[in-house]
């Protein structure tokens, strides 16, 4: 659509900058009352206009609480999920698009319809298996249910990449005698990085942020991860805002800077046929 | 898939059912299931164990006056846990209920709108910095739901330094008082939709933006040489070209609104007096903080029908559209 009038653009480009300003202004107000200095009760907007930037709050917020082990323990736990994760993930999706068996589209249609289920409503009877299976308080458990749980969404995300790889490039490696497993890794994984790419992103900033679940398996307060620690860390200094968002804006960087760095190459899950490139 | 070439085998020689030919087939297909089966095992077995089996086990829980506890003898009680969601004289679970349906009568058409909106003027021709605006305005989606709602309980805090009120009250004079957002049930739910709306609208704008941007320009060019306007070409090109991707989005935000949960959890815990819960923050709090794992699971169960219920069919509608 094109607009000549100078005086609509202008208009347009208002109310884009008026977007802007409410996407941005929550972020901005947050990094600046990262400034103000020994705020134990509310502070005033005022107060908050008028800091100074520096850093002492993020040096207090990450060395009380054991919050440089919390950020470690997330590190962990996000780390072995995403890697777990992607690579159940991409083994199932291939099983999906390379193989002809029977009962092949039922199998996919009853994983799709476990998608249809909202899964917040699994935690009650997932906790419950981790606790038969003596788990609880466990990275382990923890793992399991998300690299578990989480095989549906990235199965479904993968097959359609997989099947638009060209059946020739598997020639070249079956002439070399090379297995299934071969073809799967030297010519899948590595047609399909950009997905891979965008799965992995969207798994670690689930992962990463992920609360609830953490919440009911972990009971020890060393092996809590960043999320839980933030909550608690809120519960306990609720009115120093200067902390809390300096914690929060450390728990933050790492995926937003992983966000902006990839975002260009960001594959669009969703509309036409699980992919468009945005 | 050479494999799978050799096996060919005459269709008519299968269908007709002698057993040597069911024999073949059956064992084709086992060799085929042989093959598949050392990349489908353990994510299959991962969905069994960690999606498929939850569910029938919160089925059955459902039924049951259950404890956590070892040797906890769990008796069945039928529908008791059901009838209590609906008899309870405090009413919670109703009270959840029409909150859910207040979330979505209230996000989703502001929701969407607010992404129609910002998308088509985004992809306008003469607007620069595509990407900065949708990097920036998808940036809510990306930072963590507990982050975004310190934030927003920050803003919208009582008294006149809650910037919100700061704003309206001491700097517009908009408000004759500053507003306790989160004690009031009818604010405290307002607070929650905002924050719903600023959190998500950035999905719907980058999924608005790619379908644009799908939109060939010589449609725009031929109007134009036709005489047709901005407002023109949006009605009679932009919209409905844009109607396989409205239906999409829509549904994709009904069933966000109908899964609000965090929002709830973390920004009211469901107060003030419960009035602000919805049916999974109910849940939640039921099951691990009351350990009434049995109304839990029952309130879960009829929300996993209901959810189910509602994509399944409009998924039919649409037909083969593949949904994440």
């Amino acid at each position: 659509m094109r607009v000549r009038s100078k005086v609509w653009q202008l208009v347009i480009y208002a109310v884009l900058l008026m977007g802007v300003v409410v996407f941005i202004f929550p972020f901005l107000y947050m990094i600046m009352t990262t400034f103000v200095k020994g705020a134990y009760t509310l502070p005033r907007p005022y107060e908050i206009f008028s800091a100074v930037p520096n850093l002492d709050n993020y040096q207090i917020v990450w060395n009380r609480n054991h919050f440089a082990r919390y950020f470690l323990n997330s590190a962990v736990v996000t780390a072995v999920s995403m890697a777990g994760g992607l690579f159940l993930g991409a083994l199932t999706a291939y099983g999906f698009a390379r193989f002809q068996f029977p009962g092949k589209e039922a199998l996919f249609r009853l994983f799709l319809l476990t998608m249809m289920i909202p899964g917040v409503i699994n935690i009650i009877p997932q906790f419950i298996i981790i606790k038969n299976l003596g788990l609880v308080n466990t990275y382990a458990g923890l793992w399991l249910i998300y690299i578990g749980g989480g095989v549906v969404g990235s199965t479904f995300f993968l097959r359609g990449f997989f099947e638009g790889i060209p059946k020739e490039l598997e020639e070249s490696v079956m002439i070399d005698g090379g297995s299934n497993f071969k073809i799967f890794w030297h010519i899948y994984l590595p047609q399909s990085l950009p997905a891979l790419g965008t799965l992995a992103i969207f798994s670690f900033q689930g992962t990463w942020e992920e609360y609830f679940l953490a919440l009911t398996i972990i009971k020890s307060e060393v092996m809590r991860t960043l999320p839980i620690a933030l909550m608690m860390f809120h519960d306990q200094h609720a009115t120093n805002y200067s902390w809390v968002f300096a914690a929060s804006v450390i728990a933050l960087l790492p995926v937003v800077l992983v966000y902006i760095t990839f975002q260009k190459k960001f594959v669009q899950s969703g509309y036409n046929d699980g992919a468009v490139k945005g | 898939m050479s494999a799978t070439n050799r096996d060919q085998l005459p269709r008519g020689a299968a269908g007709r059912g002698t057993s040597a030919s069911a024999y073949i087939h059956l064992r084709r297909g086992l060799r085929q299931w042989g093959e598949a089966l050392p990349y489908l095992a353990l994510g299959v077995l991962g969905t069994s164990v960690f999606v498929i089996y939850p569910m029938i086990q919160n089925i059955l829980i459902s039924f049951q006056d259950y404890s956590i506890m070892p040797n906890a003898v769990n008796t069945w009680v039928g529908l008791d846990n059901y009838r209590y969601a609906f008899e309870d004289p405090n009413q919670k679970f109703l009270i959840a209920i029409r909150n859910t349906f207040l979330n979505v009568l209230f996000t989703v058409p502001i929701n969407w709108f607010l992404a129609v909106f910002f998308a088509v003027l985004i992809n306008m021709q003469f607007v620069r910095f595509k990407l900065v605006f949708r990097t920036i305005y998808y940036l809510p989606i990306i930072t963590s739901w507990i982050v975004v709602a310190f934030l927003f309980r920050f803003l919208f805090a009582s008294g006149e330094y809650g910037f919100i009120n700061y704003l309206l009250y001491t700097k517009l004079g908009w408000i004759s008082e500053p507003i306790g957002w989160l004690q009031n049930y009818w604010t405290a739910m307002i607070v929650i939709w905002l924050f719903h709306i600023w959190k998500t609208v950035g999905w719907g704008v980058v999924i608005y933006l790619a379908a644009l941007q799908g939109i060939p320009l010589d449609l725009y060019e031929a109007a134009e040489i036709d005489g047709a306007g901005a407002v023109q070409q949006f009605r009679h090109i932009t919209l409905p070209m844009l109607g396989p991707v409205t239906i999409f989005v829509l549904i994709n935000l009904v069933n966000g609104a109908f899964n609000i949960f965090p929002q709830v959890y973390f920004i009211t815990k469901g107060g003030p007096m419960d009035q602000t819960q919805v049916i999974p923050s109910l849940m939640y709090t039921q099951a691990f903080t009351n350990f009434n794992f049995g109304y839990a699971s029952a309130m879960s169960v009829m929300m996993g029908f209901a959810v189910f219920l509602l994509t399944y069919t409009q998924m039919k509608k649409i037909g083969q559209q593949r949904l994440l």
